[in-house]
């Protein structure tokens, strides 16, 4: 066996896997909360990477930073999440709340429409063209190496920066008053909001967060992978969703599973399988198709329970 | 949950009216009697019966290629009823059913790429029309059922996950397909990958070669009446009742012993086949199939025909049609763009503001607004006037007075764009007085955007972006659609 290989494909698939775990955390979160299938959560992330894109033009471009690189990619991560963010909580209040009581298609319907209108927009204003981070010459082409496994910058800051993120999100969800709102919200709406939670408020912070996860996901996909483009939005989110739904959807633990298997399933299946490179998607779907068969809840999802 | 104490259904007509039975709920509104020119054609619809309504639509449609040109047969006609077939059988999977199917549009695309390997010079098959259509039409609702058997334990939303990425894997396939290599047979060029397949033939249908765009849209009016008759009498039967039933509550019509599972595996099957259909005559028309025809773009304006016209009518999915394919066609030409736009504009202006003073107001305001900033920018920075409008003739010549037209606007455009969505979302927030006040810059501002951004991308991003747009207004202002009726929550 060609271990050379297997560790740069686990690297990768890890690299990977971190960034769809971040989207899919979105989603968790926000069908958790909301029942709600939200498919403007990918165009979220895509606007994201272009936030932080942005940003890193007002800083002086790739080539000459107005300051050190780890305080210009430190500022593209703020700017990136507070604009997903920001986003996030717009699309909720005029797009989703509406539509509160009404049957369940309406607000899927108004998703589709938000993702199509913010895909378009993006194509409008930014062009068809690829937008180039150039990461190589904003941190180097450094790589660190433990044996047979290399690691370049930017893959060690997505994975580091992700798993801080992941370990922030559940200390907030599992210690602060509003985390407590959050799950008492998302186990019952209307019994919560007869506690006096103000639920609208916390569905919001939800999305905020949410959001702000995927905008940050969308600045660590332009910094590995360097090109960023209207449409990535749509097949990031469709991976994110699916490793929610993998992982067992309304779980965070089971986002963040479900997004290392999703991003390692697609390295190895590019890697090993045959044709892999070309049909790694189709590798992914059957995947998602094999583990709803055995486990339609996903693996760290509880079965529902429906009472009459 | 989050209604105010107090506040009756009656107040809000988006709701769902509580504890009212659904009969009561249809005749109640027949009985008070619908007012004004609209409801008397209301009140004549409601007696007309379905041969009639049929009529309506079907004897215009039949005029419709005698007094226009081929080209327009083809972009207004051809392809708007090509779209409203596909709805025909997205409606059963959405609209009877209730299911989520959001991979729908591979099945279009499998109907065209398998009469294309039936029936083209690719392929090497010539097979007759008369065949070709059947075997199409089963083997896309075999794939159907396919589809339909991992589905049938999923509730809604992991359904509609599981068909959008079928629908995206069916993409990737036809587009790689050429350089696939089987066990046994070796390697075959099924699909032409990325180029598609080209070389169709036309339809031969017992010895009729279809070829002209005028037989075809004949041939495809006379497909869809037919296909239309047959789901009427599939939603009125046993089958449609159970489907409705299984719609309105899942759960209820599993109690009701009502065989769940097959339902929804004979809605997909109904829907595939539709849409198998659909594509086949899509493929002989373009003769070609190509991947990029089958994306999530065709997907999302099928989905605006069904919503839109209301899920579940079938009247709703012509107008629907109509609407979604006619719209952005009109768009394409930037000069009747230009016009569609401002009449657009009029009239939401003219529906939506009352009393009519305050929509003098509102015109006015506008109109002196923009005269009066051309005026100022004109003296001050003259280049903010000095461009062009993107469309020509008396309305653009008249606009470009009126509007500030930067001589390079894409950077200004482009933030006034964002400001305009803001200033849009913002407007929504605003109540009665300042909400009119706002209204004068805000139309303005459109206007600019309009002239300055949007009216360049009217073949491409534009259209899609008002798509989208409507989509969210629509849901937001109706959601059971122009043709639909509200719905009854009978407690």
């Amino acid at each position: 066996m060609n271990w050379g290989l297997f560790w740069d494909l686990t690297v990768s698939g890890v690299t990977l896997g971190s960034v769809y775990a971040l989207i899919a955390l979105g989603y968790s979160m926000v069908y958790g909360i909301l029942k709600l299938l939200n498919f403007a959560h990918g165009d979220v992330y895509m606007i994201g990477a272009f936030v932080g894109y942005f940003a890193l033009q007002g800083l002086g471009g790739a080539l000459h930073p107005s300051a050190a690189a780890w305080i210009v990619v430190t500022l593209m991560f703020i700017a990136g999440m507070l604009g997903g963010g920001m986003l996030g909580v717009v699309i909720e209040r005029f797009a989703y709340r509406p539509l509160r009581n009404a049957p369940r298609i309406a607000p899927l319907i108004s998703a589709l429409g938000v993702s199509f209108f913010l895909q378009n927009s993006a194509l409008l204003l930014f062009g068809a063209s690829f937008r180039d981070y150039g990461t190589f010459d904003l941190i180097g082409a450094k790589t660190y190496h433990f044996g047979n496994v290399y690691l370049s910058v930017p893959q060690v800051l997505t994975i580091v920066s992700s798993l801080a993120l992941m370990v922030v999100l559940t200390v907030l969800v599992a210690r602060t008053r509003i985390g407590k709102a959050m799950r008492a919200t998302s186990f019952d709406r209307e019994a919560a909001s007869m506690m006096g939670i103000d639920v609208d408020r916390v569905i919001a912070s939800t999305f905020f967060i949410g959001s702000a996860l995927a905008g940050a996901a969308g600045v660590m996909f332009g910094l590995v992978f360097g090109q960023i483009y209207h449409f990535m939005g749509f097949l990031a989110g469709l991976k994110g969703f699916t490793a929610a739904v993998i992982g067992g959807i309304g779980s965070i633990p089971g986002a963040m599973l479900g997004g290392l298997l999703v991003g390692l399933a697609e390295s190895y299946a590019t890697g090993y399988l045959p044709q892999g490179s070309t049909f790694q998607n189709l590798y992914v779907f059957a995947l998602l198709i094999l583990i709803i068969l055995i486990r339609p809840s996903g693996i760290l999802g509880k079965a529902d329970v429906k009472k009459v | 949950m989050a209604d105010e104490p107090g506040a009756s259904p009656m107040d809000a007509p988006d709701q769902p009216r509580i504890g009212v039975d659904e009969w009561v709920a249809s005749v109640e509104g027949k009985r008070e009697g619908y007012e004004g020119l609209t409801g008397r054609l209301q009140r004549m619809w409601d007696t007309l019966p379905v041969g009639g309504r049929l009529l309506v639509f079907a004897v215009p449609a039949a005029i419709f290629p005698l007094v226009t040109t081929e080209g327009n047969v083809f972009r207004y006609g051809l392809i708007t009823l090509i779209y409203a077939l596909l709805a025909l059988g997205l409606n059963v999977v959405v609209g009877f059913a209730g299911l989520l199917d959001l991979g729908y549009i591979a099945f279009f695309g499998f109907g065209a790429y398998m009469y294309g390997i039936l029936a083209s010079g690719h392929s090497g098959h010539h097979w007759p029309a008369e065949f070709a259509i059947p075997v199409v039409i089963l083997a896309g609702a075999a794939l159907g059922l396919l589809l339909g058997l991992p589905s049938r334990r999923l509730l809604g939303d992991y359904l509609a996950i599981v068909t959008l990425f079928f629908g995206q894997a069916f993409v990737v396939f036809v587009n790689n397909a050429n350089r696939i290599n089987f066990p046994f047979v070796g390697h075959v060029d099924l699909t032409g990958g990325a180029n598609g397949l080209d070389n169709i033939d036309p339809l031969d249908l017992f010895g009729w070669k279809v070829t002209s765009t005028r037989e075809y849209y004949f041939f495809t009016l006379g497909a869809f009446v037919l296909v239309m008759m047959l789901l009427y009498f599939v939603n009125e039967s046993r089958t449609g009742r159970a489907w409705r039933a299984l719609r309105e509550d899942p759960l209820a019509a599993e109690v009701m012993s009502m065989p769940v599972n097959r339902l929804k595996l004979l809605a997909f099957v109904f829907g595939a086949a539709t849409a198998a259909f659909a594509g086949t005559i899509y493929g002989a028309v373009q003769t070609g199939a190509f991947p990029g025809d089958f994306d999530v773009g065709l997907l999302i304006t099928i989905y605006a025909i069904v919503i839109l016209g209301g899920a579940g009518s079938l009247a709703g999915i012509v107008v629907g049609a109509i609407v979604v394919n006619g719209v952005p066609e009109l768009l394409r030409d930037p000069n009747q763009a230009e016009w569609v736009f401002y009449v657009a504009v009029a009239v939401v202006l003219f529906a939506r503001l009352r009393p009519w003073p305050r929509l003098a107001g509102v015109v006015a305001g506008t109109i002196g607004l923009g005269f009066a900033l051309h005026a100022i920018a004109d003296a001050a920075w003259p280049r903010l006037t000095d461009g062009k409008s993107g469309g020509e003739g008396a309305l653009a010549h008249a606009v470009e007075s009126w509007v500030l037209l930067p001589s390079r606007p894409t950077q200004i455009a482009n933030f006034a764009f964002v400001i305009l969505i803001g200033a849009l979302l913002a407007l929504t927030l605003l109540k009665d007085v300042w909400r009119t006040v706002a209204l004068v810059p805000t139309v303005y501002l459109a206007v600019f955007v309009w002239e300055n951004l949007l009216i360049q991308q009217t073949a491409g991003a534009t259209r899609f972006i008002l798509l989208g747009a409507l989509l969210v207004v629509l849901m937001n202002a109706r959601p059971q659609g122009l043709f639909g009726t509200a719905r009854v929550e009978i407690v």
